[in-house]
């Protein structure tokens, strides 16, 4: 039975996890309360502008979820642990989630705020991109293979698609600047000089949808394990049937 | 260096040599861009004078579609009869079979834009460029499609792994090849619509021959685990 028990580490959640969700959901609800009732109504974009927390903090973490995919995939080919690839993959995957909410909760508030559900200004092209590539990634760890294999083709392609991301923004700021220069800079001067109310909301949202990162990624991991317990068993009792 | 060039130049020549007694990926991409023009002639009005300014993207739209089709083959062809596993086991260093499939990609790529090229301008009734316009223009062809195959070839060979390598290979790569194609579009562009501002081009093609320097490097240092075996 202890032998058991052996088996089941790091697929059952540890003390720290419960702690982390012990913490996550009063700190949603403070946050909700920060954004719906405490912060004041804006006084041009009314109540719509109560998004920007979501869309903010979603899009700060989609891109802090990269990054821990680009460091986990160069930590996986130099030391080709499996734990750092299944990091790596679910991290990937909360930050396509992300910049989906990113992407949707963006053309909301865009429409009353420009009066236009898109634009194609480099932060929103970016981030469009950004989710094709990342869903690029998730395709590839989809691949019919042996995870080493897979893990090292999907490492490769986290690593290089993170370094063309700056190169991306960078050439598409460019090119609008040569069409029509100066579009969106009064939407993030009006988000540069914020209430402080509004600012330490913004603040609260980050942190605690990051909270919410960790405790996806955690559980993730706990599921992927899980998954390949279950693979294993499954081999084992195939094995049995035979024999 | 020489262990570097020696086979990588055998690789190359390996492709060509191939292509140039079966005809048959050249061929393939000849007739498809010839039938990407053919669709745009329906999509836009050659006739109407505002369409000159759509040429530049159309170079660039050809160019990657016809250029998917060779970097799919180039990788599919290896799989036959266990090739890859072949190259794999080598004794040469992985980067020179990325030295090596860059320049036979290279080479097919800017053979098809040879001959496609004239014949959009031809079927388009586009002005002949002359001079200096003219270099310009080969540059910027030849940094846009240089990037554009450093980073096709090592996700060729990383969607090679799959079964279904066509349908991966351009969801992989358009993504990433969009700071070449704005980069390249915009460049042509200038050159050939208004060449007053080839300052602005000059840019352009910096922005561009960074990008191929940065996946060239990577590709370059990261090839050895795509073709790990």
């Amino acid at each position: 039975m202890t032998n058991d028990r052996d088996e089941l580490t790091g697929m059952v959640p540890t003390k720290l996890h419960k702690v982390l969700l012990a913490i996550a959901v009063p700190m949603t609800l403070v946050a909700m309360y920060l954004v719906f009732i405490w912060t004041p109504v804006e006084r041009m974009m009314g109540p719509v502008q109560k998004i920007f927390y979501f869309h903010v903090a979603s899009a700060w973490n989609a891109f802090f979820a990269f990054f821990i995919v680009f460091v986990f995939s160069l930590l996986y080919l130099f030391t080709k642990k499996r734990a750092y690839d299944l990091i790596a993959g679910v991290s990937g995957e909360i930050g396509v989630i992300f910049t989906a909410i990113v992407l949707t909760t963006g053309p909301i508030w865009a429409r009353s705020a420009w009066n236009t559900w898109w634009t194609w200004e480099p932060r929103l092209t970016t981030t469009l991109i950004l989710l094709f590539m990342y869903i690029a990634y998730i395709m590839i760890r989809n691949l019919d293979m042996e995870w080493q294999k897979r893990a090292r083709l999907a490492a490769v392609f986290g690593i290089i698609g993170f370094a063309n991301v700056p190169i991306v923004y960078m050439s598409i700021r460019w090119w609008e600047s040569n069409l029509h220069p100066v579009v969106m800079s009064e939407g993030e001067s009006a988000g540069g000089g914020l209430e402080p109310s509004m600012l330490f909301t913004l603040i609260f949202s980050v942190f605690t949808l990051m909270l919410i990162y960790f405790i996806l990624l955690q559980k993730g991991l706990y599921v992927e394990k899980l998954k390949l317990h279950v693979k294993k068993m499954k081999a084992k009792e195939q094995e049995k049937m035979i024999s | 260096m020489k262990h570097l060039f020696a086979p990588a130049m055998a690789i190359a020549w390996k492709d060509l040599y191939a292509e140039w007694k079966t005809k048959q990926t050249i061929t393939t991409m000849l007739i498809f861009s010839g039938l990407v023009i053919v669709t745009f002639s329906f999509a836009f009005d050659p006739s109407n004078q505002a369409v000159s300014a759509l040429v530049p993207g159309m170079i660039w739209v050809i160019t990657i579609f016809s250029g998917i089709l060779g970097l799919n083959r180039s990788f599919m062809q290896e799989k036959q009869n266990d090739h890859l596993h072949g190259l794999m086991v080598a004794p040469v260093d992985p980067s020179a079979i990325y030295l090596g499939k860059c320049m036979a990609n290279l080479v097919f790529v800017l053979l098809v834009q040879l001959i496609s090229v004239p014949l959009l301008f031809l079927l388009f009734d586009f002005h002949v460029i002359t001079g200096v316009g003219l270099i310009y223009f080969v540059m910027i062809v030849f940094l846009g499609t240089f990037g554009f195959i450093a980073v096709g070839t090592l996700l060729a060979a990383l969607a090679t792994h799959s079964k279904s390598s066509e349908m991966l290979l351009p969801i992989l790569l358009f993504p990433l090849v969009t700071p070449i194609v704005i980069a390249a579009v915009q460049a042509t562009r200038i050159v050939l619509v208004d060449q007053e501002g080839v300052s602005a081009a000059l840019s352009w093609m910096q922005l561009m021959a960074a990008y191929d320097v940065i996946f060239f490097v990577v590709g370059f240092l990261l090839f050895e685990h795509v073709l790990e075996v």
